[in-house]
């Protein structure tokens, strides 16, 4: 018998055991990026929600500029601006309710300062006076997270253990574009869709990975199309639509409440500014790709819309200018002051109770600084 | 006063025992991992555990070890106790990442808000025959990452008392499981557990004057041996039981030494780079002007962990012990 003939006889059926799982056409994100501003669909959006967003996204690129400043002036040791990123950033921190959890990404100060943390905690890490410069408990926000995904297992470990507590929290976990390939955004999404958790996923792809384009980062249709495999809808909205953001999670949201389990949202977006104030962005891109950006602007839309219908005025913008300025010369003001560090804290919080090791290494540092004030009051 | 029964017991029982006593004591805390749900973990150690508590409190978990100490990071967060079993030495190694940059900092990079109380169990050591990567020493890798807590247990009590204690930490703990000695047997009484000394003791298993013997897990039923055997060469030793690598015992350890003036220190994993460097270190640091020899060690090789037909060779034993003992008469040779 040939190959040919045995193939012959070999009847397709599916092996015994399979079954077709759920149709993933439910699953699958829009061919095009979900829009509101511009569209009939932003007539039903609340008035007052739109001007909330209107002014949180001010005062987030006010803060970015500001934070940026303060790189320039050494007071920063590093600060990667959010934007042309701020409806995602704001829409994060909007669509939680106090108990939920953000778990950001070292790029979200801006949502953390949404959230309501202060400015000046939310930049400690970038500062460097301290990794986390507030008690995550306090405002429910993670850490800022700089190894790339790890956060998000986090983010579900979270959402998992809440639900079986029998608390209606969900979690909202923030990443890159680049953060996409990580292991642990695969391990991540895969437990999260097991586990059914309450968690929503926000990919905020701004289109580079440092200088890496999307491109080269994945060959998937969309990186919203990568929920399907793991049994989740993938949602893929415009990110700088303010009010579509701010949909689509809220969407997300409440389906995970309700315990129908994860999204992965993407939100197609771009970063306006160089990865971090080191990063020369002129060596990856051109001009023309930032100004076609900047004619789709989160604020201008926004504004546009607001004022096409009436809802905002000179005044009202002014208004959202001004307490923007107010809060940036806040954080001139606070970011100039030095901050009074403790060097003996650099022991106090690597266990519960110090090892009898950093006990004598806390000795040593203790001798050391005494030695030190001691020199300093003799000099003087 | 009244006398209990002592029983054989296994470690592996001890083990189990110490996560249902935990589990029943403290309704935060969940065992997951790998099939450690309705098989009961490849040892068994989490044995009955998800019958008795349900599956949420006993979780066989999708097979990704980062993925496994990543969500058990968020479990913590939100005030579990989470216990996680890496099911072999080696295959924990995908969880690095999580343990190094989040579970092991977590309370520093917070100023103390958010501690993590996770208890990683990770099976180690070889001397049972597997496979590759069925047989790795880890603990050097641990001992190196600041805010982990590295402790061993070598007897069947310990095991019992040293996992409670894990578990009762509000700090991580990588609790290494000798597997060659989970089927060893002791008398124990399995009704009444006796809680051992608070993480960070060691014990001094058997007393001697002439040297001392420091190890821990798996060479610790191999020093006692070796001990044994040196008697017929005129030798007292010491065997002392670190049982906890991080934090490290050091006034156990130099006041046996001090006494006995000479020590080995005897361990599975690879000498280069490995804990013996540094207990004798710390040994000649403290006991200088005690010591009659310098502190010898007895390691593996410095390789990969070889097949197990050849582990015999790799694996440090009575005689590779003795002959570090002869070498420490160290003023005849010399
Ligand atoms: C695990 C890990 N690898 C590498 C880096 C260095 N790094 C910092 S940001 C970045 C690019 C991240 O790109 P993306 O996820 O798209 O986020 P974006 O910066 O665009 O917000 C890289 C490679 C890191 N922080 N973590």
């Amino acid at each position: 018998m040939t190959v040919m003939e045995q193939r012959g006889a070999y009847r397709p059926t599916p092996p015994p055991a399979w079954q077709p799982r759920t149709d993933p056409a439910p699953l699958l994100p829009d061919a095009l990026p979900h829009r509101v501003l511009g569209t009939e669909a932003a007539a039903q959006v609340d008035p007052g929600l739109l001007r909330r967003l209107y002014a949180e996204l001010v005062r987030g690129r006010r803060y970015n500029a500001q934070a940026t400043a303060l790189t320039k002036q050494g007071r920063l040791a590093v600060y990667p601006s959010s934007t042309g990123q701020e409806a995602c950033e704001v829409a994060a921190a909007l669509v939680l309710e106090e108990r939920d959890w953000l778990f950001p990404s070292y790029r979200d100060t801006l949502a953390a300062v949404a959230r309501g943390l202060d400015p000046v905690q939310a930049l400690t890490l970038l500062r460097g006076d301290w990794h986390t410069g507030y008690d995550p408990h306090e405002h429910r926000i993670a850490p800022l997270c700089t190894p790339l995904a790890t956060q998000l297992p986090h983010a579900v470990g979270l959402a998992h253990a809440a639900r079986l507590k029998g608390d209606d929290v969900v979690a909202l976990a923030l990443v890159g574009d680049g953060g996409t390939s990580e292991g642990d955004f695969h391990e991540a999404l895969n437990f999260a869709a097991v586990w059914q958790a309450p968690v929503v996923f926000l990919v905020q792809n701004n289109g580079f990975a440092i200088s890496v384009p999307l491109a080269k980062q994945t060959a998937a249709p969309s990186l919203a199309h990568k929920a399907v495999g793991y049994g989740m809808p993938g949602r893929l909205v415009d990110g700088n639509d303010a009010a579509a953001v701010h949909e689509v999670l809220s969407d997300a949201v409440r389906h995970a409440r309700a315990g129908g389990g994860p999204t992965l949202v993407e939100a197609v977006t771009y970063r306006m500014e160089a990865h971090t104030n080191a990063d020369d962005a002129t060596r990856y891109r051109g001009d023309s790709e930032v100004e076609t950006w900047r004619a789709h602007d989160p604020i201008a839309l926004l504004e546009h819309e607001l004022t096409e219908r009436g809802l905002l005025d000179d005044d009202g913008i002014r208004e959202a200018r001004e307490a923007a300025e107010i809060m940036a010369a806040d954080l001139r003001a606070r970011m100039n002051q030095d901050p009074v560090l403790d060097p003996m804290d650099l022991f106090a919080h690597v266990y519960a109770e110090p090892t009898p090791q950093l006990r004598e290494q806390e000795a040593l540092l203790r001798a050391e600084l005494a030695a030190e004030a001691e020199s300093e009051g003799t000099a003087r | 006063m009244t006398t209990v029964a002592l029983k054989p017991a296994t470690m592996a029982q001890a083990l189990t025992r110490a996560l249902r006593d935990a589990m029943a004591a403290d309704p935060t805390v969940h065992v997951m991992g790998e099939d450690v749900g309705t098989l009961g973990g490849v040892f068994r150690v989490t044995d009955g555990l998800a019958k008795e508590f349900g599956e949420d409190r006993c979780t066989d978990t999708p097979l990704a070890e980062a993925g496994i100490l990543g969500t058990a990071v968020g479990m913590a967060m939100y005030g579990l106790r989470p216990v996680v079993e890496m099911q072999f030495d080696a295959f924990a190694y995908p969880a690095f990442e999580q343990l190094i940059s989040h579970v092991a900092r977590m309370r520093n990079r917070t100023r103390g808000a958010m501690p993590l109380p996770i208890t990683i169990r990770v099976p180690y050591g070889g001397g049972i025959g597997g496979v590759e990567h069925h047989s790795d020493s880890s603990e050097a890798y641990y001992m190196a990452t600041p805010g982990l807590h590295v402790v061993t247990p070598a007897t069947v009590a310990d095991a019992y008392g040293l996992l409670r204690a894990a578990i009762a930490s509000d700090d991580p703990v990588v609790f290494l499981e000798p597997k060659r000695l989970y089927w060893s047997k002791d008398s124990w009484n399995p009704d009444e557990p006796t809680a051992v000394d608070p993480i960070g003791r060691a014990v001094v298993r058997r007393p001697g004057r002439s040297a001392t013997l420091i190890t821990y897990g798996p060479s610790v039923p191999v020093c006692l041996e070796a001990a044994e055997a040196a008697r017929a060469e005129g030798w007292d030793l010491e065997v002392v039981d670190l049982r906890s690598l991080v934090p490290f015992d050091d006034e156990t350890v130099a006041a046996s030494v001090r006494r006995t003036g000479r020590a080995v220190v005897v361990h599975e994993a690879g000498g280069y780079g490995g804990p013996g460097g540094e207990i004798a270190a710390r040994v000649t640091e403290r006991c200088f002007h005690h010591l009659e020899a310098p502190v010898l060690r007895v390691a593996g090789f410095d390789i990969p962990y070889p097949p197990p037909m050849l582990e015999r060779h790799h694996l440090p034993g009575v005689d590779r012990i003795l002959d570090a003992v002869g070498r420490l008469q160290w003023e005849a040779d010399s």
